[in-house]
């Protein structure tokens, strides 16, 4: 029953989280809720995988593909530019802990343990690069052409 | 003739430098004014786009340039133009209309009230502390000091015509007011605070549109946007950094 709570309120908090994000880079309004939903996408495949103890690399890998695929059918639904869906939907999976973290070992003057940090943030970047180009790859062949 | 050609070229150019101020990538820029020219009637026509200024021709002679001098995030901005180019397209506004159009829209951009992004910036620090396993103790303590750093950001941008400057003051008030919550046991995890209260700055739009630029073979543009993305960074590093120097 905990895990059902915990899921719900993973669900729930990534989509406030992104329809914030969506007023604060003054995304239409029309567009807000399906901005959440694309966040909240994004956040519960990472999440769950997270949980299967998969490491970082391909749960983010994976949340990036789901939220460009979303944001690819709620573009081409409403007819309104990509980016307004996916941008605020990769806010939750942005590694800003993990920034945090390098940033202050360099400053502690730990800086192995700070390289070790900005390491993971930059392959984490690359993850989530790669997992938009891979669903652009699926979007672009004949299989998501719902309506044209 | 040759005044059509000149106004497509200024409502190509004019809808270009607007998407590229309210941060668009740099393919759907290109992807846009070619579709305008080639609706307008335009027979031939080469644009070239950097964040700081864009270029284009059309037929054999004839060029203009503009210049971008700052760019915000404003993506409503991005949809309205997208908007009007389909419209122009299947012929519903007139290419005078369009530039009418657009001009309004340049000196009015819409934009949420200051509130509403404040309150939003409480929602992504507190929510988002939580989704990072934070403890529920922090979560008014967070949603405040995200705030007061949004605050910052958002009118210091607007006050100091220094780049950089309102992302460093945000982040350093965010890392001492942490520091000062922990101090007197309204917050726990000094880490998570500032992680949730530094997230609403965080530059996420230059760096995705960076990556993809770079993806899509705009090699300039990428490099420069995410030139412009590292350096926030540092100011916000910086400013976080100052406080750990200090205590």
């Amino acid at each position: 029953m905990q895990e059902v709570g915990t899921f719900c309120l993973q669900i729930g908090f990534s989509y406030l989280a992104t329809v914030a994000f969506g007023i604060c880079t003054n995304v239409p309004r029309r567009a807000l809720n399906a901005c959440g939903l694309t966040g909240a996408a994004g956040w519960i495949v990472y999440w769950v995988l997270f949980q299967f103890h998969l490491g970082r690399m391909l749960p983010n890998l994976l949340g990036a593909f789901v939220i460009a695929l979303v944001s690819l059918f709620f573009a081409r639904r409403n007819k309104i530019p990509v980016i307004i869906f996916n941008i605020p939907g990769l806010v939750p999976l942005v590694p800003g802990g993990l920034a945090y973290q390098a940033v202050r070992a360099f400053v502690l003057g730990q800086y192995l343990n700070g390289i070790q940090y900005a390491i993971q943030v930059a392959m984490i970047a690359g993850a989530l690069a790669i997992g938009f180009m891979l669903a652009q790859f699926v979007g672009n062949s004949r299989l998501l052409h719902w309506h044209r | 003739m040759i005044v059509k050609d000149d106004r497509i070229l200024a409502v190509c150019l004019l809808a270009g430098k607007m998407m590229i101020e309210s941060g668009s990538e740099m393919y759907r820029v290109e992807d846009t004014m070619q579709r305008i020219a080639y609706n307008a009637g335009a027979a031939h026509c080469e644009t070239f786009t950097t964040p700081t200024g864009l270029l284009m021709s059309l037929g054999e002679s004839r060029v203009q340039i503009l210049q971008v001098t700052h760019r915000t995030i404003n993506l409503e901005q991005v949809e309205r133009i997208n908007a009007l180019s389909r419209r122009f397209a299947v012929h519903e506004i007139s290419l005078g209309a369009f530039h009418q159009a657009l001009l309004q829209l340049n000196r009015e951009a819409v934009v949420f009230p200051a509130w509403l992004q404040l309150i939003a910036a409480a929602v992504i620090s507190s929510t988002l502390m939580i989704l990072y396993n934070g403890v529920w103790f922090d979560f008014p303590s967070t949603a405040i000091i995200g705030t007061v750093g949004y605050a910052i950001f958002y009118f210091g941008k607007q006050r100091w015509q220094v780049n950089f400057l309102n992302e460093f003051f945000a982040s350093l008030a965010i890392g001492l007011l942490a520091w000062a919550a922990v101090r007197l046991h309204l917050g726990q995890r000094l880490d998570l605070i500032i992680i949730g209260a530094v997230m609403p700055l965080v530059p996420g739009v230059p760096i995705t549109n960076a990556v993809r630029d770079i993806l899509a073979g705009h090699l300039l543009s990428g490099l420069a946007r995410g030139l412009e993305a590292l350096l926030s960074v540092s100011a916000i590093g910086i400013g976080i950094a100052l406080t750990f120097r200090l205590f």
